[in-house]
């Protein structure tokens, strides 16, 4: 991450985080992907204004497609014929250079600094005109424009949402122990634009979106003792929502966004989950036992939340239904160690950190029939996080010694890397859908 | 858990009993814990023997305090052996002194996840406390952190720095 002298102060609770863009920015690499992706040339775009244009929208979009795994775009320099308009699009050309579908477009400027990105997607192979879209964009949200260009042709040709307007969050740590320097970094899904939202000497974990995408809450232990904060991104207003005695732990946000579920131990040493209700404050304990009860996830309906437990003597994951009353279920079986839940989107799928033949790796489980499928190769992946569209996790991981973050698609098939310059980082989340 | 609990009760119980394992050198079994003056019944003295004893114990007792880092096994809580007169020296010295205060920094390995191992180490931090406030010490002279994984001592992934980061420092001051 590049990390300046500046970046070494201490949090004290209570003061403002300003937000500063970090030095460097993240490398991604495609370390696997399909067996076929579909090849697609996205035509650099049009520019119709004076000067030269202020983005590459094409770049960004060929870009984010090849990420994907799922694509293979064309390169530009085999390109002989740059059209802007689907009416100008020879599909037999195209074809012959064994393209399946082409992208053309072009950028306008509008009035006030804003811009339009008109661009149509067509099918090579019958000429058919797939999509046709204006794209409206303000000057500074150029690069959210074209990723969400590359949303509309990631689902009309795969059927499922694209991603690439999303953002990720993650915990970067430099320096070398016992004197570690710790930040919380918030960066486009692409690893572009990495800001640090706060930093500390002492560390912070377990960092958790908002449901509105809005916030952030994480543990920092700036205190010398463990607190969970509630952080709003755009003004870097912070409070400190619980620092009871002993253990506070692995916040989650509800799905209305009115509660956190945290680990605290503060009735009897043990640690345990509870649900806090944000606006009265009121706590209510889920678990009571002597094991270490931690991790909660909750499920889509608000109704349940998993967690790990290793009241059977190692940990596994188990489900409470909130106000029943009930157990808690056991939902791991298979393995010594299970931790660590999220849920995905729909609800229908568990990723959780499982024990694999001596090595830590992601795992994710069918909620229906309980089918567990391994998905990552690595002996210590930890921390799995779905991106909104349920079709890829991000994780962290390890390569060479150092903390770097993964992505991979939840059939196994599309893998990449995302490292910093330097130091590590770790503990990814995947921001919800942007506010349209 | 239980098990653990039994454990570093009898352990306690045998260190009250006065069983000394550090030294290599076989010495005549201690009586309680008061450290130096006891006599020890059975020991034959003359004048300068006992005082050679006297500072021998001492000299260990300082060696024990000294060390401020208990390590555990994987996945365990439990206090070896090894460590139990370490514990039991820094017990002696904060029910001595009912205003020094300690704070017992919890921490794990870096397998599995990081949550969980915020709970392990504060298991270990527990199991510290229990077995000196089991030998006397106040609850109140006692805070237990946990830093899970988040502060490895040593950096690697390999068994001999697992093994250095599995631990609870003794920490003096608030």
């Amino acid at each position: 991450m590049g990390l300046m002298g500046a970046m070494a102060a201490v949090i004290v609770v209570g003061a403002f985080m300003h937000s500063a863009p970090a030095r460097a920015e993240l490398t991604v690499e495609i370390t696997e992907g399909v067996s076929d992706p579909i090849p697609i040339a996205i035509v650099p775009f049009g520019w119709s204004g004076v000067d030269g244009a202020p983005m590459d929208v094409a770049d960004v979009v060929s870009s984010d497609l090849q990420r994907s795994g799922r694509f293979r775009p064309m390169a530009r320099n085999d390109m002989v014929d740059l059209p802007t308009r689907a009416s100008d699009v020879v599909p037999d050309d195209w074809r012959l250079l064994r393209n399946d579908f082409v992208v053309v477009g072009e950028l306008q400027p509008q009035a006030q600094g804003q811009y339009v990105i008109r661009f149509a997607l067509v099918n090579v192979l019958n000429g058919q005109k797939l999509l046709e879209y204006e794209q409206p964009a303000g000057g500074g949200t150029l690069r959210a424009a074209a990723h969400r260009v590359s949303d509309r042709i990631f689902e009309k040709l795969t059927g499922i949402p694209g991603a690439f307007s999303t953002r990720i969050a993650y915990v970067a740590v430099a320096g070398r122990a016992p004197a570690l320097r710790y930040q919380l970094v918030v960066a486009d899904a692409d690893g572009m634009n990495p800001r640090v939202v706060a930093q500390s000497s002492e560390p912070i974990m377990s960092p958790a979106w908002s449901p509105d995408g809005q916030s952030l809450a994480y543990v920092s232990f700036e205190n010398r003792v463990a607190a969970v904060f509630v952080q709003v991104l755009r003004t870097g207003e912070r409070s400190r929502v619980s620092a009871r005695a002993g253990i506070n732990g692995a916040p989650a946000w509800s799905p209305d966004g009115r509660r956190l579920a945290l680990t605290l131990s503060h009735k009897d040493g043990n640690l345990d989950v509870y649900v806090l209700t944000l606006g009265d404050q009121a706590l209510t304990r889920v678990t009571d036992d002597d094991a270490i009860d931690t991790e909660p996830a909750w499920s889509p309906d608000g109704r349940s939340l998993y967690f790990t437990s290793d009241r059977s003597g190692a940990p596994q994951i188990y489900r409470a239904g909130l106000g029943t009353g009930e157990r808690a279920q056991r939902i791991t079986f298979e393995g010594t160690y299970n931790a660590r839940p999220r849920v995905s989107p729909d609800g229908a799928q568990l990723a959780m950190v499982t024990l694999d033949s001596g090595a830590y790796r992601i795992a994710v489980m069918n909620l229906k029939n309980r089918a567990t499928r391994v998905l990552t190769q690595g002996s210590l992946d930890e921390s799995p996080s779905f991106a909104p569209n349920g079709a890829v996790l991000i994780y962290g991981t390890q390569d060479k010694g150092r903390g770097v973050l993964a992505t991979v698609s939840v059939d196994g098939s599309v893998h990449q890397r995302i490292a910093a310059e330097q130091g590590d980082i770790r503990e990814p989340i995947w921001s919800p859908w942007p506010a349209s | 858990m239980r098990n653990a609990l039994l454990l570093t009760m009898l352990s306690a119980t045998l260190l009250l009993v006065g069983c000394s394992k550090q030294n290599a050198v076989k010495e005549p079994p201690a009586t309680t814990a008061e450290g130096a003056g006891a006599t020890t019944p059975g020991l034959e003295t003359s004048g300068t023997g006992e005082a050679k004893t006297v500072g021998d114990e001492a000299a260990r007792e300082q060696a024990n305090l000294s060390q401020r880092i208990i390590y555990f096994d994987f996945d365990n809580a439990d206090i070896r052996p090894e460590f139990h007169d370490i514990v039991a020296a820094h017990a002696r010295r904060l029910a001595n002194n009912r205003s020094l205060k300690i704070r017992l920094e919890g921490h794990a390995d870096e397998r599995g996840s990081r949550e969980y191992n915020i709970g392990l180490g504060e298991r270990r931090a527990q199991s510290v406390r229990r077995a000196l406030m089991l030998l006397g010490v106040g609850e109140g002279q006692i805070t237990t952190v946990s830093y899970g994984e988040e502060r490895p001592a040593v950096q690697g992934s390999d068994e001999v720095a697992w093994a250095k980061n599995r631990r609870v420092e003794i920490v003096y001051g608030n």
